[in-house]
């Protein structure tokens, strides 16, 4: 059982929590994930690792309330204990003194990002920030990321905050010359990314989100193709070389269980939105 | 012409074991085999010859006394059976159910010479449920803890190797990276051959020995083994982590959607319950033609689920003919019986999506058999310019597993071979010192009963490794 601390919305629908999780809190690296299960009859979740305490021993996760489970864990509350966590997962990531880094968040994802411009400011980079995400309203961390990137942009899908879309990405690729680039968000953004620094030659990871069952390499569900092989982003990622990635084959594969998603989101909602998840 | 003595009347049939009805069965995901009652395990038990020198104990990987348990049944002495089973077999009630007997302690019987051997299997199966139904007494185990074994994988190996190590005085204690202990016993073999109560059961008293269990640890990354050995006092570790890593063909369109790797496909099943779904949370779509490509016990449980699940339709495609087909005869009789079909010699060379991105149509390419290849089965190869296409809308890809590979990419000094398992001397010793294996970790895909085996040798080395240091 691991018992949630502290729950914070930074968004509608974006929730912040931490979790005491000593053992986890030990290991946790940037880049990582854990895959949760509120209760007997849960499914198991990824959730990126977006903070951890190593002396308090806790780790917190942001997620976003887009279907059952996840609307379910938003209705936890603190001093409730989630059934089990298992973490961390997946492979860190990469973080030394690259030079001049460009890091992008999108979404949900911005929080995650965070730990990584925090990691790659503290190894000596030169940090540029971007945030993006659909409407201003659901943008968060700005002060934080101001703080701790040397120079932030902010934009918008619909251009109600900062730039619109990420046609501006373009003319700051031409301007500056950057050593590395990290994006983290909705797939289509990272893939429209990775079409705009391709030229540029310039290397840009992504953390891949497809569907994951086990998170352990057991299921292959979670099967990505990178530079033509077949990869499990749960062992051999979550990040992987952005210009190497089939976006499309992953797009398609994400959405394999959308009206199953749908009847149980739905289901749960007429049945009143209860939060034991089968306890 | 001398007397010749009386022979042994030898009753040449076995007792058939009840089992559902093929039309109900392949509606419920029950049990199929319902187990003997009182009456029918006396008659079977009393088939036994108790050989003097018994021919069966040697097909048994722990060696039970057979002869000596059935006497027990027939004496009506259940209790006395099923210690003389315990003594060398902790979960009885599971090897009832899932050892392939057919090629172990069964194969070797003498009854089986004139006609259908002993079904040693279903009498140990009998034993351990009339324990069960019963209540399961624990011996007491008050002796003071004095060494600590870390067991990593709550399988048949590590449960097994943990139970011994309890009953031996030592602080186990099991990390298991899934939610629920068993291994392959919950995330792979379906509820109808081995119902998830019994595997429960049988944690359960292994719990009761004194093992604690810790469920979601994945070692290797939760921690590390040198962590364990060095930081969290423990001073001996036993890895039975299992060969759980999908294979697939890699052939065009694998990714596209209705496309499980066998372990996807059974994981939700079983373990998630997607069955059950949306009473449980994890989905599972399953069409009405479906395919699954092997031809083993895995191919044969994941056939069986599918149907099971609402399909009209399920085809086994397997590359060799029915001859070379790896999975047990009874379970490949319980699954004909059920309405699988099977198309011989093909394998599949390309999958074709609709517009979608879902799976609606498989080529394959007939196979005839060549000469024989290393596993001494005749190799199958592709008859050219055979190609045929099926119209499919699910497939399930069951062509075998190879190690679980994250320990053996984060232990140093740990001595892995080129497919990934890792490296013992007899009793499960590994490169590093206090380090054991066992199981299909280290032998690759095999047997519940072999992993057991192995899981009680290792045991009985590290105890002995325990008290030297
Ligand atoms: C390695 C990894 C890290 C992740 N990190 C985060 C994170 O930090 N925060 C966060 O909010 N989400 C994250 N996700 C996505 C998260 O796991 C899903 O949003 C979650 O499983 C949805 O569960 P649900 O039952 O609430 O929704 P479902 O009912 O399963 O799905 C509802 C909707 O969400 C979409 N969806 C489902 N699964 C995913 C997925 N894997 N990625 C993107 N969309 C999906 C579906 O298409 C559907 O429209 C991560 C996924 C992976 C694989
Ligand atoms: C569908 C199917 C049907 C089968 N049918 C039969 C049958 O009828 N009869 C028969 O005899 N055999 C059968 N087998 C084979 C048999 O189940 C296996 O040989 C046996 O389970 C191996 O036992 P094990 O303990 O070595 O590993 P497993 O049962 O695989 O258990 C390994 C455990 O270790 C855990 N683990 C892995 N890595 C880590 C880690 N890093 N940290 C923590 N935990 C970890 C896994 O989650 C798993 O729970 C079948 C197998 C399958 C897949
Ligand atoms: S454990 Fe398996 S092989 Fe041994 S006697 Fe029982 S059924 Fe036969
Ligand atoms: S070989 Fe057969 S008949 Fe002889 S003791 Fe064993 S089970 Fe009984
Ligand atoms: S989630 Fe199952 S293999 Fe990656």
């Amino acid at each position: 059982m691991y018992k949630i601390l502290v729950t914070k919305e930074l968004a509608p629908k974006v929730k912040l929590f931490e979790v005491a999780a000593p053992e986890i809190a030990e290991k946790a690296k940037p880049g990582q994930f854990i895959i949760l299960i509120i209760g007997k009859t849960g499914e198991r979740i990824p959730l990126t690792i977006t903070g951890y305490d190593r002396k308090k021993g806790t780790i917190s996760f942001v997620f976003n309330e887009v279907g059952k489970t996840t609307k379910q864990l938003g209705l936890m509350e603190e001093g409730e204990c989630i059934e089990t966590i298992t973490g961390p997962l997946g492979n860190s990531s990469e973080i030394r003194n690259f030079g001049n880094v460009l890091c992008i968040g999108g979404g949900v994802m911005i929080a995650p990002m965070f730990l990584q411009v925090q990691a790659l400011k503290e190894a000596g980079n030169k940090v540029t920030t971007v945030i993006g995400a659909r409407i201003k309203d659901l943008l968060f961390f700005e002060d934080e990321m101001k703080a701790h990137s040397d120079k932030l942009y902010v934009t918008t899908d619909d251009g109600s905050k900062g730039y619109k879309g990420l046609d501006f990405l373009g003319k700051i690729l031409a301007k500056e010359k950057f050593d590395h680039c990290v994006a983290m968000g909705p797939v289509v953004m990272m893939k429209n990314i990775c079409e705009k620094t391709k030229p540029f030659g310039l290397r840009t990871i992504v953390t891949l989100t497809p569907i994951m069952v086990d998170g352990m390499g057991m299921c292959g569900v979670c099967r990505v193709t990178v530079a033509g092989k077949m990869k499990f982003a749960c062992v051999d990622g979550p990040e992987f070389d952005g210009h190497a990635v089939d976006f499309d084959g992953l797009i398609k594969r994400q959405r394999l269980f959308l009206p199953e998603e749908r009847l149980s989101s739905l289901l749960w909602e007429k049945l009143g939105g209860c939060t034991c998840g089968g306890n | 012409m001398a007397e010749t003595k009386p022979k042994p009347k030898i009753q040449k049939e076995a007792v058939p074991i009840p089992k559902q009805k093929p039309e109900d069965r392949r509606n419920n995901f029950n049990e199929v085999a319902l187990g003997y009652t009182e009456k029918q395990a006396l008659a079977e038990a009393n088939r036994c010859l108790q050989c003097p020198k018994p021919q069966c104990i040697q097909g048994c990987p722990v060696e039970i006394e057979i002869p000596a348990f059935i006497k027990l049944i027939r004496e009506g002495k259940f209790e006395e059976a099923i210690k003389k089973l315990k003594d060398k077999n902790s979960l009885p009630a599971i090897c009832g159910r899932v050892c392939p007997q057919e090629e172990q302690c069964q194969k070797f019987c003498i009854v089986g010479k004139v006609g259908e051997p002993v079904s040693i299997g279903r009498l140990e199966r009998f034993v351990a449920d009339w324990e069960r139904a019963k209540g399961v007494k624990v011996s007491d185990n008050s002796s003071p803890k004095s060494k600590k074994v870390a067991i990593i994988g709550a399988g048949p190996a590590g449960l097994t190797a943990a139970a011994d190590l309890s009953k031996q005085g030592h602080k186990v204690v099991i990390f298991e990276a899934l939610h629920l202990p068993g291994g392959v016993l919950v995330y792979g073999i379906p509820e109808f051959r081995l119902p998830k109560s019994i595997v429960r059961a049988e944690v359960d008293y292994i719990e009761k020995l004194g093992v604690e269990l810790k469920l979601g640890y994945l070692i290797g990354r939760t921690h590390t083994i040198p962590e364990l050995l060095k930081e969290r006092g423990f001073d001996a570790v036993f890895i039975g982590t299992g060969a759980g890593l999908p294979a697939f063909m890699n052939v065009p369109g694998e990714n596209l959607g209705g496309i499980y790797s066998a372990n996807e496909f059974l994981i939700r099943v079983n373990l998630m319950k997607s069955y059950a779904f949306p009473a449980y949370d994890t989905p599972i779509r399953i069409g009405k033609h479906v395919v699954v490509i092997g031809g083993g016990n895995v191919a044969m449980d994941s056939a069986r689920s599918a149907l099971r699940l609402g399909a009209e339709q399920v085809c086994i495609v397997y590359r060799r003919s029915r001859e070379e087909l790896p999975a047990r005869k009874e379970e490949i009789e319980n699954a004909e019986e059920e309405g699988i079909l099977c198309k011989f010699l093909a394998a599949p060379t390309r999958f074709i999506g609709d517009e979608k991105g879902w799976v609606k149509a498989m080529e394959c390419i007939c196979m005839e058999l060549g000469p024989p290849d290393e596993s001494g089965r005749r190799r199958p190869v592709p008859v050219k310019g055979s190609e045929f296409v099926m119209d499919v809308d699910t497939v399930i890809v069951a062509i075998g597993r190879t190690p679980n590979p994250i320990i053996q990419s984060t232990t140093e000094g740990l001595a892995v071979t080129k497919w990934g398992t890792i490296v013992t001397d007899e009793n499960g010793k590994t490169s590093i010192a206090g380090v054991y294996a066992g199981g299909d970790i280290v032998t690759g895909e095999a047997t519940v009963i072999s992993a057991m085996g192995a899981g009680k040798k290792a045991a009985k080395a590290i105890h002995q490794y325990l008290m030297k240091t």
